[in-house]
């Protein structure tokens, strides 16, 4: 690959950091998801009562259930179900570490636009991951 | 060969497809839920009165597993995300519910999505200058449109993921796609973010000098387009080409690893309102995940041998198939 075909500074440090969060939290996916189907740790909703709830609407299934909402299933992190959000909650938050590594490199090269770009994004994900926005009711 | 391969994929997918909806016919209707469960009871969950299965438990991710196997494998060969085959299909013909489905399916998105990102970033295909401002307009439509999708009734869902995916099929079967697109003048929008690049293109054995056109109107479009993937749980892959491509006139190489990328960063802001919502089960999500995955490697592999042409269309029937079947299932013509 010749000089000028390289792919830039901020984009290999994207890569790099997407590449190892990527791995990461597939893995522990994985582990976790075993763990949750050995039965080591108990399940918040028992394994063989699934099939009554998933038919549900998402809102239903949180009221007959309890189940958390927002970053409620932190607290529930001892059960094996939701043992899983932890590489979800990876999966799904990598992209804002990705930005925040980024960002750096970018306000060093005065790329003011992409900088503004880049800050407005990590502000929306960080929106959508902070729990605070709703959905109605059914 | 590669015709009887792809033949042989479709039957195994209709068996398992077939078989997922003989095992949801043994659900027996129970009576409506009467009531909910004290929202501030404690931890441990009652079971309320709610739709019965006589199959075991384990039988359903099986199922997801081997359905998702072969719709990875598929979708490479056919050229889609796992996504716009994945929420029809399972939505269709599976028992769960479609916020929990929609959930799975922009996770699936997700996951495909971050797995090639990295390489298509340090090839230099995929573009971090024509990603970064899409994805902030895709992304932000997308929060709405997982929203709009939740509050939804399913069946309203159901009617118009069904009129979406036969949309997704018009388009799959006659829009062109150009490898290098003529852009005379990029426009000033594209000039002051400095959308632009150069990547080697090996099939000619040239280095090519790309930049955009219609940006604003690309901008606009992928509001649209964000909401959809945010909706229907879909990821967006299948819209994104054409406007990147055909619209804004990124190279076809560029277009597809920059969508690819972008699904990434879309799909992660609609996968946390899911994921708040609490429309996210691990014991959907991981079989899906994992199946989709592994099917994919193996369609990278078979990919060398087969011919994309005939499987494009095998892809486009199931899509029709699984269309037709959201559609009807939103309408109630068939349950």
């Amino acid at each position: 690959m010749s000089e000028k075909t390289k792919a830039s500074e901020e984009q290999i440090a994207y890569a790099n950091v997407l590449n190892i969060g990527m791995w990461f939290g597939l893995a522990l996916l994985i582990i976790t998801f075993f763990i949750y189907l050995s039965g080591v740790l108990p399940s918040y909703v028992p394994i063989d009562d699934l099939p009554k709830y998933w038919t549900m609407r998402v809102h239903d299934f949180n009221v007959a259930l309890n189940a958390p909402t927002g970053w409620g299933w932190a607290s529930l992190v001892g059960k094996g179900d939701y043992l899983n959000f932890v590489g979800i909650a990876i999966l799904s938050g990598l992209t804002i570490l990705c930005y925040l590594v980024i960002l750096p490199i970018l306000a060093r090269k005065k790329d003011r636009a992409y900088v503004v770009i880049a800050i407005a994004e990590v502000l929306v994900l960080s929106l959508a991951a902070s729990g605070l926005l709703k959905v109605g009711g059914h | 060969m590669a015709h009887r391969h792809s033949f042989l994929f479709i039957v195994v997918l209709l068996a398992a497809v077939l078989f997922a909806g003989l095992a949801s016919a043994a659900t027996e209707a129970a009576p409506a839920m009467q009531g909910h469960v004290d929202p501030h009871a404690a931890a441990a969950p009652a079971a309320p009165e709610a739709p019965r299965s006589s199959a075991p438990w384990w039988i359903w991710p099986l199922a997801l597993f081997i359905v998702t196997f072969i719709l990875g494998i598929l979708a490479v060969l056919g050229g889609v995300g796992g996504g716009v085959l994945f929420v029809p299909i399972v939505g269709g013909f599976f028992p769960f519910n479609i916020d929990f489905v929609r959930g799975a399916g922009l996770l699936v998105a997700l996951a495909g999505a971050l797995a090639a990102g990295p390489g298509l970033l340090k090839r230099n295909l995929a573009s971090i200058r024509l990603a970064l401002p899409v994805a902030l307009i895709a992304s932000s439509a997308a929060i709405v449109g997982a929203m709009i999708g939740l509050a939804l009734k399913p069946n309203v869902v159901n009617t118009l993921l069904g009129a979406t995916i036969l949309f997704i099929v018009i388009i799959m079967a006659t829009a062109k796609k150009s490898d290098f697109p003529h852009v005379e003048q990029p426009d000033r929008l594209s000039q002051a973010l400095g959308i632009m690049g150069i990547y080697r293109e090996e099939s000619i054995g040239k280095d090519v000098e790309w930049n955009v056109h219609k940006t604003p109107m690309g901008l606009a479009l992928f509001v649209v387009i964000g909401i959809m993937a945010g909706m229907f749980g879909l990821g967006a892959g299948w819209a994104n080409v054409p406007v990147l491509n055909l619209l804004m006139g990124a190279p076809l190489k560029i277009s597809v690893a920059t969508s690819k990328f972008l699904l990434s960063i879309t799909d992660t802001s609609a996968a946390w309102v899911y994921l708040n919502q609490g429309a996210v089960l691990p014991m959907i999500v991981v079989p899906s995940l994992v199946g989709i995955m592994l099917g994919s490697m193996i369609g990278v592999k078979i990919l060398a041998k087969a011919k994309p042409k005939a499987i494009k269309w095998m892809v486009i029937g199931l899509l029709l198939f699984a269309g037709l079947r959201s559609l009807l299932k939103g309408l109630e013509i068939w349950k």
